[in-house]
């Protein structure tokens, strides 16, 4: 394991890569200069992973150019861009459990004897002289075995994998995330010594504390596009965040109160099997958080409010008219939605067109006889898909080739075609973006607007509190109080949320 | 969201979004489907001067319509997230059912093809039922339907074939008669697979059978009766499958509760999977089962005509049925073994 440095450096030029209709990387040109630390930041989704998949060979770009010294590199496997020098010391570990650490360092190349034997001598030599020179002789004992590595010594077991051979440009995903704090001062300093050896070193994470430690330069991408690189030295954290995100972030919440007295949806006394005495009313143009620990029986209560799970006892009151449980065709017709917590398991046809994806529920307001108009239904679904600016070439493009934010507005689109009364939003921002957030919350607030009755359900309590109305918090499958706008704070809420046992069955009762 | 990326990169996409859609037109299945049926009918037709004689076109044509028709239905069952394994024993039971019924009733065809599709929606709907509310796997209640049914089929005729049915005009029109130079035959499997096309891709009813088998949490939560559609469709396949057995019976002369009718689960499965379908649900389409259906049956032609022994076919056959899903997994794109995400 000699790792000879000469003096090169990486550089990506015009970069791109599209993903079907999704373009991850577009025009990124990055040069990642010898004896440097060069981190590079971005939101989740802004392309860093992608970036760094085209240097292992495990992507290969759309457009663009890799380059190793200044020349072209083709990098059409990540057998090939080992062999260039270009190493990924990966955010998970990838550890085989049953053999041992010398054997996982070495594995594809191990040492071995004339008739494909292995050489133990060797092999014990090689990782005792590695292991000494790079000052982990201490910290990894070469016979354990991969499963009885800490997170820290996989982590080590990886390093050692890239620093065999020549390595030139050595990447670091996020390795900090599963370290305890002397494991990231030796992690440091190991990275240190690397670049003062000339290595390349791209270092990929979302702490900002580190990166201000390490970097010497700071490359920050949005949207699959470079959005700027800062000199170390001079930047500072809100410089990085506003690149980062593009706007400000403390407008996303910014809305009027719009709820009229019309009671739109009246929950009396329903119990399900998982939920109990629950009673709520939520009226036009109101916005209604649902809040509560996971497990404490929101979603099941939006299932059975939008007919999919039975109501044992009590009812609800649609405008006036009952819906009846278990039918949740009858519960849509009457004009209640519901996008569910998980969009691609309850939601989404992910192998169908957008077009399909959002005329599902509005078919029979599309057809002729039982013939779908299909210039309407196109019309129909291009004008939601305008509306909640769905980021896509065209509406005919398979929803899975979507991003987590466009699949959710997909799923708004479908429910917002039919133009409900009351709609139910489960999670509507898990997995998705800041930037998607804060126009899904933008939604949110014109519906309201427009007088639906909303129901938002989420564990996110600064979602909740900037969206919310009214706050209504259960725990354990009842209701355990309801805050206004005026009275919510994080802690009230976490208090209900957690709130006595006796105590929530007592208002369970009088509820 | 940037407003600049999206526009710069829009045309790119878009032109090749344009080639990949006048791809997907045509179907880069069907297209390899028609590939595949060109070498077939190649190969055979310079082994063979008679292959191609239109003599020989019509008696593939016939020989597939059975199966053709039993497929067309396959086709919606499993794009609605079922399967049916007991198609072939119902063709045979309607095919015994209807020419029993032919001769009871004084030779009267009306009688015996309306017994013969009055069996056959019974069936599908049990089928339906016994899937839906029952709960039980399609695969393994219509396996158990596939021994049940032949065994019904064997006990109302003693296991022998029943009737004479060739010596009325009716029978006789279905089994020799022509439309326009086409037989009769193909011109209903024609009628059939278009009207299914229709039902699948331009009604309201299409478009829900391909959302259950898609993801059936998903269509449920859209207000789809799933239930209904299930037990529905099952009951489509039925009326399908005694039409099938009606012309089984017209093509042999009598009513066959087995022979004839064995094989063809097989065959429609083998068929759906080539043309396209998933075998998961919520996606396929009728002209690539068609297709895939003219491949099956050029192939099964041209080996008989070789004279190749019988028993390759059904090697042929299966082999050909793992090649199918093999190459839709990998279209997929579920993830192979071994390799680096």
């Amino acid at each position: 394991m000699t790792t000879k440095l000469t003096n090169p450096g990486a550089a990506v030029r015009g970069l791109g890569k599209s993903f079907g209709a999704v373009r991850a990387l577009n025009g990124v040109t990055l040069e990642f200069p010898p004896g440097q630390v060069t981190a590079l930041m971005g939101e989740n989704g802004a392309g860093k992973s992608t970036l760094l998949k085209i240097l292992t060979g495990d992507h290969q770009p759309t457009e663009g150019h890799v380059l190793l010294d200044g020349v072209e590199v083709a990098l059409h496997s990540p057998a090939q861009a080992r062999a260039a020098g270009i190493r990924i010391i990966p955010q998970e570990p990838e550890i085989i459990p049953h053999v041992s650490v010398a054997e996982n360092v070495y594995a594809g190349a191990l040492p071995r004897r004339s008739g494909r034997r292995l050489d133990r001598a060797e092999l014990r030599r090689r990782i005792e002289a590695d292991l000494e020179r790079l000052g982990f002789a201490r910290v990894l004992d070469p016979d354990l075995l991969g499963s009885e590595l800490t997170p820290a010594q996989r982590q080590l077991v990886e390093i050692l994998r890239a620093l065999t051979g020549e390595a030139k440009v050595i990447a670091f995903d996020e390795p900090t995330s599963s370290l305890s704090e002397q494991e990231v001062d030796a992690l440091f300093a190991l990275i240190r010594r690397l670049r003062d050896q000339g290595v390349a070193v791209i270092y990929v994470s979302h702490r900002m504390k580190e990166i201000f430690q390490l970097a010497d330069r700071i490359a920050v991408l949005r949207d699959g596009a470079v959005a700027g690189v800062l000199d170390a030295g001079q930047a500072g954290e809100a410089d990085l965040v506003r690149l980062m995100v593009g706007r400000d972030l403390s407008t996303m919440f910014v809305r009027q109160q719009v709820a009229t007295d019309r009671v739109v949806l009246d929950v009396r006394d329903v119990t399900t099997e998982d939920v109990s005495g629950i009673s709520l009313q939520i009226r036009a143009g109101e916005v209604v958080g649902l809040a509560g620990l996971i497990g404490a029986g929101r979603s099941e209560l939006a299932l059975a409010l939008a007919g999919d799970r039975a109501i044992l006892s009590g009812k609800v009151l649609l405008e006036g008219q009952e819906l009846r449980s278990g039918r949740p065709g009858e519960v849509i017709r009457a004009g209640l939605g519901l996008a569910p917590e998980e969009r691609k398991a309850q939601a989404l046809f992910l192998h169908r067109s957008i077009r399909d994806n959002t005329s599902l529920v509005v078919l029979e307001r599309l057809r002729r006889w039982r013939f779908v108009r299909r210039s309407a239904e196109r019309e129909l679904a291009q004008e939601y898909s305008d509306r909640l600016r769905v980021r896509t070439p065209s509406i005919e493009h398979e929803v899975r080739k979507l991003s987590g934010g466009n699949q959710q507005k997909v799923v708004l689109a479908r429910w917002l075609a039919r133009k409900p009364k009351v709609l139910i939003l489960d999670e509507p921002t898990r997995g998705i973006d800041v930037g998607a957030k804060a126009e899904i919350y933008q939604i949110i607030a014109d519906l309201a607007k427009e007088g639906i009755a909303l129901l938002v359900i989420s564990s996110e309590l600064p979602e909740v509190l900037g969206l919310a109305d009214r706050v209504v918090v259960m725990q354990n499958g009842r209701i355990t109080g309801e805050l206004s706008r005026s009275e919510a704070t994080e802690e009230r809420i976490l208090s209900l949320a957690m709130a006595d046992d006796l105590v929530s069955s007592d208002e369970g009762r009088t509820a | 969201m940037s407003t600049t990326t999206v526009s710069d990169t829009a045309p790119a996409v878009k032109s090749r979004g344009r080639a990949a859609e006048l791809l997907a037109s045509v179907g880069g299945q069907n297209l390899s489907l028609i590939v595949a049926l060109a070498v077939v009918l190649t190969l055979f037709g310079s082994l063979n001067d008679n292959y191609l004689s239109w003599n020989n076109i019509q008696v593939i044509a016939e020989a597939a319509t059975i199966s053709g028709l039993l497929a067309v239905v396959q086709t919606v069952v499993i794009i609605c997230g079922g399967l049916d394994i007991s198609v072939g024993s119902q063709a045979g039971l309607a095919s015994v059912v209807s020419a029993m019924a032919f001769t009871s009733a004084g030779a009267n065809p009306m009688v015996g093809m309306a017994a013969a599709i009055g069996v056959g929606v019974v069936i599908g709907l049990l089928n339906g039922v016994i899937i839906v509310y029952g709960r039980v796997n399609a695969t393994i209640a219509t396996l158990a339907g596939l021994a049940a049914y032949k065994g019904v089929a064997q006990l109302i005729s003693n296991g022998a074939a029943q009737g004479y049915v060739l010596n009325n005009s009716v029978f006789i029109f279905l089994s020799r008669g022509k439309i326009a130079a086409l037989p009769v035959m193909v011109w209903l499997l024609i009628v059939v697979a278009l009207a299914v096309h229709v039902l699948l891709k331009y009604t309201d009813i299409g478009r829900n059978i391909y959302a259950i088998g898609g993801n059936d949490t998903a269509a449920r939560l859209a207000g789809i009766n799933i239930n209904k559609y299930l037990i529905s469709v099952y009951g489509l396949l039925g009326v399908v499958a005694a039409v099938a057995g009606i012309l089984l019976t017209a093509r042999t002369g009598s009513g066959q509760p087995t022979s004839g009718s064995e094989g063809l689960e097989l065959q429609s499965i083998t068929a759906a999977a080539l043309g396209g379908c998933a075998l998961k649900g919520g996606k396929g389409g009728i002209g690539g089962t068609l297709l895939a259906v003219a491949l099956l049956g050029a192939l099964e032609n041209g080996l008989t005509v070789q004279g190749i022994n019988s028993f390759w076919q059904n090697v042929a056959q299966g082999s050909l049925l793992v090649v199918a899903v093999v190459i839709q997994q990998r279209r997929s794109g579920e993830r192979l073994v071994g390799l680096p995400g």
